[in-house]
């Protein structure tokens, strides 16, 4: 078990270094920050003089080493578009970005459970195919164009709800919040339904062939032999075991739910870290890209380690196989 | 030739196929939309890119159905006039041959580093399974977000745009080999220890001619199932780029740009310029992601 979670802390640990040697590289191979910093009318002296300052003279391994020191104190330098320190415009956006994600990370597993649960066991029900049917557009549209449709529907044509932004925020701390005005919940409504409904139709499929496959097995004809009920079947031993992939795979979404809000986010012009990416990109304010692409991949490699731990303490099988060595 | 012919039509998968009437329908739906798109500079009732049959008064006519429509611009008239239905099919060409191509470029890299890594095996089958790994472990769209956003801060705006398309087929399948190369090496791992591997290797054939001449041609049809759901994945990875803003260029439109163009016209009611290329997105995405699904059905014995 030990050997386990020192192998996988020192992968993450390495995937962390690449991730920042990307970030770095970016940062001074790929674009030249002095270029972007000046007028194209400065002189040579101008731009040594910004090379120094910026610490561009000295040797590659310094400034890596410079440059992981201040990522690890939050410091990734100032955004060359907007004129202000990248961590002090990210922790602004984080709040937008994080409430947004949770919304449709709940969305998700609320509804997408029951109603795999309810396609698995009713399977040639009409009700069943509709659904299924559903969730195969739901998997063939991209998020975008559901997000137009819906601003086109319920913004545009109704007026019901607005169409961009986050509406009156509540500041609690650092903290910005939507939850607590009308305007605010509003504005949730649409981005979060379109940022929710891909990993929904994700897990509702998810949910039935696991559950059709589990339904299958001896155990749970040999619970039906005993006399257990239907319900106690299907809820008490049937769910039980089918839940151990979809809290994995639902683990392992969060983390595609808040990259796939950059789409969301510039669809609705949702004020996130999303849409400052996308900026980010379409300016070259590498500054703010090379923050973006390390905070994704602490967040991505923190919930990869949590899910390892937890699929590993869940699942005994993965156990045994291990300690079977060499395989 | 003849054999294989009959062998198919008298197989399970042909019996499928013909007694399946949403996978037919979706056969023909894909096949009417790629034909489309193919012959569109043939077939489309206007050139969208020939700027002396483009009128700048006929720009924001709706359908022909709607008030104001005008019959020879059946789906409207975008902002500088061109034809909506004929702006499609000009950009579906371009959506599915930035797909395909994308899908062709991905399986080449996958199918080769998994057989290598597969029969290979040892310290490089390690260090390539490990960057699957942790490749898998970020969305494929990101993948593609960061390496079109380098190559764009890498080359420069002007020149960005002339190779725009190529950079985004590298993007996509740069974001896709994974599925190939790990499905490749599990079945290469079986394959290896094989008789007849086992005999080529005896008769002194290269790892080269091995890999390539004996098991290649084992383990392609698994690869099959995934290169066609992959097809549909990326279309839109591409759509959601151009829609980003960091795929095509305006210039050659592919559905996603069309999307983004028609989508600053939602809010003066011009709803016609983003809703026509959107369907058609959908359309195709839908068909050929209908066509993988049975296909991986039809090919799995064990859900008979």
């Amino acid at each position: 078990m030990l050997a386990f979670i020192i192998q996988r802390l020192l992968q993450s640990i390495l995937v962390m270094i690449a991730v920042g040697f990307i970030a770095f590289s970016l940062f001074n191979f790929v674009g030249d920050p002095v270029s972007l910093m000046l007028p194209p009318e400065a002189t040579a002296a101008d731009r040594d003089e910004v090379r120094k300052s910026l610490g561009l003279d000295e040797p590659f391994y310094v400034q890596f080493a410079k440059f992981v020191g201040n990522a690890l104190q939050g410091n990734f330098g100032i955004s060359l578009r907007l004129g202000r320190p990248v961590s002090q415009l990210l922790i602004e956006r984080l709040p937008a970005t994080l409430e947004l994600s949770m919304i449709a990370a709940s969305l998700a597993l609320l509804i997408g459970i029951p109603m795999g649960v309810y396609t698995a066991l009713k399977r040639d029900s009409w009700v069943s195919k509709l659904i299924l049917t559903i969730s195969l557009v739901g998997v063939s549209l991209p998020s975008f164009l559901i997000g137009i449709f819906l601003i086109l529907i319920f913004a545009v044509w109704l007026g019901w709800l607005p169409s961009f932004g986050r509406g009156d925020t509540v500041k609690l701390g650092f903290w910005t919040t939507g939850f607590l005005t009308l305007s605010g919940l509003k504005a949730l409504i649409l981005p979060s339904i379109t940022l929710g409904l891909f990993q929904m139709t994700l897990i509702l499929r998810l949910v039935r062939s696991e559950m059709l496959e589990v339904l299958r097995t001896d155990y749970i004809k040999f619970a039906r032999a005993r006399g257990l009920t239907n319900n106690a079947v299907h809820f008490g031993h049937a769910l039980k075991n089918t839940l151990v992939p979809v809290i994995t795979i639902a683990g392992l979404q969060l983390g595609g739910i808040i990259a796939f809000a950059i789409i969301t986010e510039t669809v609705f012009q949702w004020p996130g870290m999303g849409l400052l990416f996308i900026q980010a990109v379409q300016f070259a304010d590498i500054p703010v890209m090379a923050a973006y692409l390390c905070l994704i991949g602490f967040i991505f490699v923190l919930i990869n380690l949590i899910v390892d731990m937890l699929y590993y303490a869940v699942d005994p099988r993965l156990r045994v196989e291990r300690s079977g060595g060499g395989h | 030739m003849q054999d294989t012919m009959k062998r198919f039509f008298d197989g399970d998968v042909w019996w499928s196929f013909k007694h399946n009437p949403l996978v037919i329908a979706a056969a023909i739906t894909a096949l009417i939309c790629v034909l489309g798109a193919a012959f569109a500079p043939w077939l489309s009732p206007h050139n969208p890119f020939d700027l002396k049959t483009i009128n700048l008064l006929d720009a924001f006519t709706p359908p022909a159905w709607v008030t104001n429509g005008k019959s020879q611009f059946v789906l409207g008239t975008d902002d500088q006039g061109r034809d909506v239905l004929s702006t499609i099919m000009h950009g579906s060409r371009i959506t599915l041959l930035v797909g395909i191509c994308a899908v062709m470029l991905s399986m080449l890299i996958g199918i080769t580093l998994g057989l290598v890594s597969g029969y290979i095996g040892g310290k490089l089958d390690a260090f390539i399974m490990r960057v699957a790994d942790i490749q898998l472990s970020f969305p494929a769209i990101l993948i593609a977000l960061l390496i079109d956003g380098v190559a764009r801060v890498a080359v420069g705006k002007e020149y960005h745009d002339q190779i725009a398309v190529y950079v985004l087929i590298f993007a996509i399948a740069a974001s896709g080999w994974v599925q190939y190369a790990r499905t490749v090496r599990g079945s290469t791992l079986v394959e290896r220890n094989k008789e007849y591997v086992q005999a080529a290797r005896v008769i002194g054939r290269s790892p080269l001619a091995i890999m390539f001449s004996h098991v290649l041609p084992n383990v392609t049809g698994p690869v099959l199932v995934l290169a066609t759901l992959h097809v549909g994945t990326a279309i839109l990875t591409e759509a959601t780029l151009s829609f980003l803003g960091v795929g095509v260029p305006p210039t050659q439109p592919s559905l996603g740009t069309l999307i983004r163009i028609g989508n600053d016209f939602l809010f003066s009611g011009e709803w016609w310029i983003t809703v026509f290329p959107g369907i058609a997105l959908v359309v195709l995405v839908l068909s050929i992601n209908l066509l993988g699904d049975w296909l991986r059905d039809a090919l799995n014995p064990k859900l008979r």
